[in-house]
């Protein structure tokens, strides 16, 4: 450690130098703490980048584990709730994981790295739980979070930004793949996975060869090529909303920090009990989940799209217009896409199902007064936005 | 439970025989038939006679393995058991004296005490202070002999021991008692002992008693609950050395086992307990030999049973790691000494030799000697537990040969400098203090053998050694012991269950874990 390196209260990532260049305003806040921008110039400009360009974002605080050694796949698959022993070599996979109780800790992706073990990443800080899951397994768990600098380059034209960057194979890359290949001379590994729900990819390499690749792909934007922008956790936020991904910690308490009873939440609940896999050997949790599944669902994490042009913040929701209240919303974004307010909200369903009418009430500011008004909901099963792009390959050269 | 009518019990140690007994008598009848499957050659476990220092015409010597006084076989036991019939000898009943250097011993009986050098203060406390613990033992007897409450979904069984507690708490010990019980509970034995007694060797000895077997010095917190663990013995019958050794109290019930249709087999060692989708299917020897079994029983400590039979992938990770978190490291080792004739301590007649002789001059003693447990190290000056059984059965040492029986503590399981270096070392530390108050007896020492808290894992599978299957602690007594979520016996595996000292009400040769275990896999059998 350097001298005095604690007066550094946030740690700057390998691509600090670059983004430190773009951000006009300055607005940053701390991502597993790191230095990580809100906002760089204008949230719509950026916000429409993902969807309609190229945008660019710094990956290297989320928390990355390398699974190595015998047991590897045996540790992963008693450690998460889906099937880990499907996934291919060079394949990523969602997955979330959960306590004894069968109640969710958190979410993340799985890479079946070959010969090199397998990455796991996650929203949270999962050493302790990784350690404390590998007793009786031949396994090396080694956080990597540090070790490794990743960018998420996401949008319609990201395919063809980074080919002219001079990646090649891309177009043969398909949704949920990873290539391992060479940029300049340095090795790089691409996965065609990100958070915005739409074409993207994540690159990761070597800290040390980070500048180089930032230069690489905004060297595009300076051949006057396409348009490359970077993007901050804002204009994130709004994309992963649309794209009908839940933020642990945000959208749920996770079971490791919830206290009160009822609070913590089941796979089910959230909506991702699609990748709970009950037949495969036993895994932490299950036995909670098989019980769970035996009674009908008490609650979940739903889509809804929220009627009129106010924000839903933190609104509570009710069965009818100041009827009994059902739940609240967890997050919100006006999508400027859709031109609709999108939310996920933890609501209770009623014999198992969510009930027939949803009201929000929503409390707003004209003028800096208050006032509230109610506004119906509905519950959307599928994610909000989704385009054919997206798993189309090869990608379209937009 | 599975197609097999098989039920197979993982452990021949006296709680493993006397559940296999009673399970034999309430499920036979329905076809089951149980097996017990005990990994040495002799059955008994840690309850065993052992033989040491043959020479070389075979003739040795033999002594407990590992507890040597008889105090605390359950009577209920003994009766639904009918041991009598099947060959069991409870023994001469014995008293505790406490050596003194200069011939003024104390003889600690149940009721009285007794010694030249005590005020008429002490001697009429000791009365009154044994006639009050005895209650507040008698107190806890509804928790100490049913299977621990659950707080959360509670069953009527439960409801019923609680309401017996409650009400022996309540109006058993009536209100002032039972706030003195509440008051004295969870402190520890060093502050209590200093409020009764003035005598230093009064108190050295009830404090021995405390903390003999546990991970704890008399001033650590909750040293008062194992002093009260122990006198459940004292309730109903005396501590008696059981002729032939402890041997003969598991052959007893292993016999009364047999009787009840039970089939043993010894030199059958469980290498792995097979689940299947969350639920066991029988067990495998580690000859690769198979049984399928409806359920299996486990006799052995927590951390073997889960972690090393079952093994963590069949189990939730944190309950997994709860398990191998509970405190486990044994701090006592056995030295058992071959004596070419009978040693001598001034002051003591042959008969009172052959009592339960305590080396534990005052508080302060016991707990310098446990300092050194907690730093890695074992005792500069141990505290000594003797027996010499040869004095009341001659059948345990040839010719006017004797055999020295001592509990030694402290000695840590992680000793600093290892047990290959420390064990002579140790070992001749206790015989110079034994020779303190047995003048000469080192040279009349022909054989002698200390088991340490590692020797002990090894020969008996017990993991760290720990005599009681892990510290009973209050942390890991009752419906924590050995960890909640399997703290009733059953366990997260369905058709697995726990029967043993790691189960409560924790250990010492009472039988009581193997029989409330019994009787829960009966009611639970029946639907109950």
């Amino acid at each position: 450690m350097e001298r005095d390196h604690f007066r550094q209260v946030l740690q700057h990532s390998p691509f600090h130098d670059r983004i430190e260049d773009h951000s006009l305003i300055k607005n940053w806040m701390s991502w597993n703490g790191y230095q990580t921008p809100r906002v760089l110039d204008t949230l719509s400009a950026e916000y429409f980048a993902i969807r309609s360009g190229c945008s660019v974002m710094d990956l290297t605080p989320m928390e990355k584990y390398r699974i190595s050694g015998p047991d590897s796949l045996a540790f992963l698959n008693r450690l998460v709730a889906r099937d880990v022993s499907k996934l291919k070599p060079n394949r990523v996979t969602y997955v979330v994981w959960c306590n004894d109780d069968g109640k969710v800790l958190d979410d993340g992706t799985i890479f079946h790295l070959g010969e090199g073990g397998y990455r796991l990443c996650s929203q949270h800080h999962q050493l302790d739980w990784l350690l404390i899951s590998s007793q009786g397994f031949d396994v090396n768990i080694q956080e990597e979070t540090h070790e490794v600098a990743a960018l998420a380059v996401q949008g319609p034209t990201s395919c063809a930004v980074l080919s002219e960057a001079g990646i090649s194979g891309l177009d043969q890359l398909k949704p949920f793949g990873i290539i391992n290949t060479r940029l300049l001379g340095f090795a790089i590994m691409v996965s065609r996975t990100g958070y915005t729900g739409d074409l993207g990819y994540e690159i990761w390499t070597e800290p040390r060869h980070a500048l180089k690749l930032w230069d690489a792909i905004f060297g595009v934007k300076q051949r006057g090529l396409y348009d490359v922008r970077v993007i901050g956790l804002d204009a994130l936020e709004m994309v992963r909303i649309e794209a009908g991904f839940m933020m642990p910690g945000d959208d749920f308490i996770t079971a490791e920090t919830a206290v009160r009873a009822e609070h913590d939440r089941s796979p089910f609940e959230l909506g991702v009990g699609w990748t709970v896999n009950l037949k495969k050997p036993y895994f932490t949790g299950k036995r909670a989940l098989i019980k769970e599944k035996g009674s009908s669902i008490k609650r979940r994490l739903v889509k809804l799209v929220v009627e009129g042009n106010k924000p839903p913040v933190d609104s509570f929701l009710y069965d009818a217009m100041k009827g009994k209240r059902i739940g609240t919303i967890m997050s919100q974004t006006w999508s400027p896409i859709l031109k609709a307010n999108l939310a996920l909200a933890d609501i209770n369903y009623r014999n198992g199902k969510a009930p027939p009418e949803i009201w929000a009430e929503i409390y707003y500011q004209k003028e800096l007064e208050w006032r509230a008004t109610w506004a119906r909901a509905t519950v959307s099963e599928k994610p909000f936005w989704s385009h054919e792009r997206r798993s189309a390959t090869p990608p379209g050269r937009y | 439970m599975t197609k097999s009518k098989t039920i197979v019990l993982v452990g021949g140690g006296h709680n493993g025989l006397v559940c296999a007994t009673y399970i034999a008598k309430g499920l036979g009848k329905a076809g089951y038939a149980v097996q017990v499957l005990e990994a040495r050659d002799n059955i008994g476990g840690a309850a065993t006679t052992r033989s040491f220092g043959e020479d070389s015409n075979g003739r040795g010597f033999k002594v407990s393995g590992l507890a040597h006084v008889l105090h605390s076989l359950s009577p209920q036991i003994c009766t639904d058991l009918d041991l009598t019939s099947v060959g069991f000898m409870a023994g001469p009943s014995i008293e505790t004296i406490s050596l003194g250097l200069e011939g003024d011993h104390l003889m600690l009986g149940a009721q009285a005490v007794s010694g030249n050098s005590l005020s008429r203060k002490d001697i009429e406390s000791y009365a009154r202070f044994k006639k009050k613990f005895r209650s507040y033992a008698k107190a806890l007897q509804p928790l100490m002999t049913n299977k621990p409450p659950r707080l959360k979904d509670m069953d009527r069984r439960d409801l019923i021991t609680l309401t017996k507690l409650g009400w022996a708490l309540r109006f058993g010990l009536g209100a002032n008692s039972m706030l003195e019980l509440l008051r004295v509970g969870g402190i520890n034995i060093y502050d209590v002992l200093n409020e009764e007694f003035d005598n230093e060797r009064l108190k050295g000895a009830i404090a021995a008693d405390a903390v003999i077997g546990h991970h704890m010095g008399p001033r650590t917190p909750t040293t008062v609950l194992t002093y009260l663990h122990r006198l459940q013995g004292e309730m109903h019958s005396p501590q008696t050395l059981p002729p032939g050794g402890m041997g003969q109290v598991t052959e007893a019930l292993a016999n009364a086992a047999r009787k009840a249709g039970v089939v043993i087999r010894t030199g059958a060692k469980v290498a792995r307990i097979l689940v299947q989708e969350g639920a066991v299917t029988g067990v495998e020897l580690d000859s690769g030999e198979r049984i399928d079994a409806a359920l299996v029983i486990s006799n052995a400590d927590a951390k073997t049973t889960f972690l090393k039979l079952v093994g963590t992938q069949d189990l939730d990770a944190m309950f997994a790691h709860r398990i191998l978190k509970t405190r486990t490291n044994g701090t006592v080792a056995k030295l058992h000494l071959g004596l070419a004739g009978l040693p001598e301590v001034s002051g003591l007649s042959v008969d009172q030799l052959g009592q339960r002789l305590l080396i534990s001059p005052d508080m302060r003693y016991v707990e310098h000697a446990f300092n050194h447990a907690k730093y890695g190290e074992f005792s500069e000056r141990p505290v000594l537990e003797i027996t010499i059984p040869s004095i009341t059965d001659s059948s345990l040492a040839r010719g006017n040969h004797h055999v020295m029986s001592v509990v030694a503590s402290f000695a840590p399981y992680t000793l600093k400098t290892g047990w290959d270096q420390g064990r002579d070392v140790f070992t001749d530390r206790i015989v110079a203090l034994l020779g303190e108050y047995f003048p000469g007896i080192a040279s009349q020492i022909v054989a002698r053998e200390l088991l340490t808290p590692v020797d002990i894992e090894a020969e008996y599978n017990i993991t760290g050694g720990h005599w009681h299957h892990g510290e009973l602690s209050i942390d890991q007594s009752f419906m924590m012991r050995p960890i909640h979520g399997a703290a009733q016996y059953d366990t997260p595996v369905d058709g697995l269950f726990l029967c043993g000292a790691a189960a409560h009400p924790g250990g010492g040769v009472t039988g009581v874990p193997g029989r409330i275990a019994a009787e829960r896999i009966l009611a639970m059998s029946s639907g109950k």
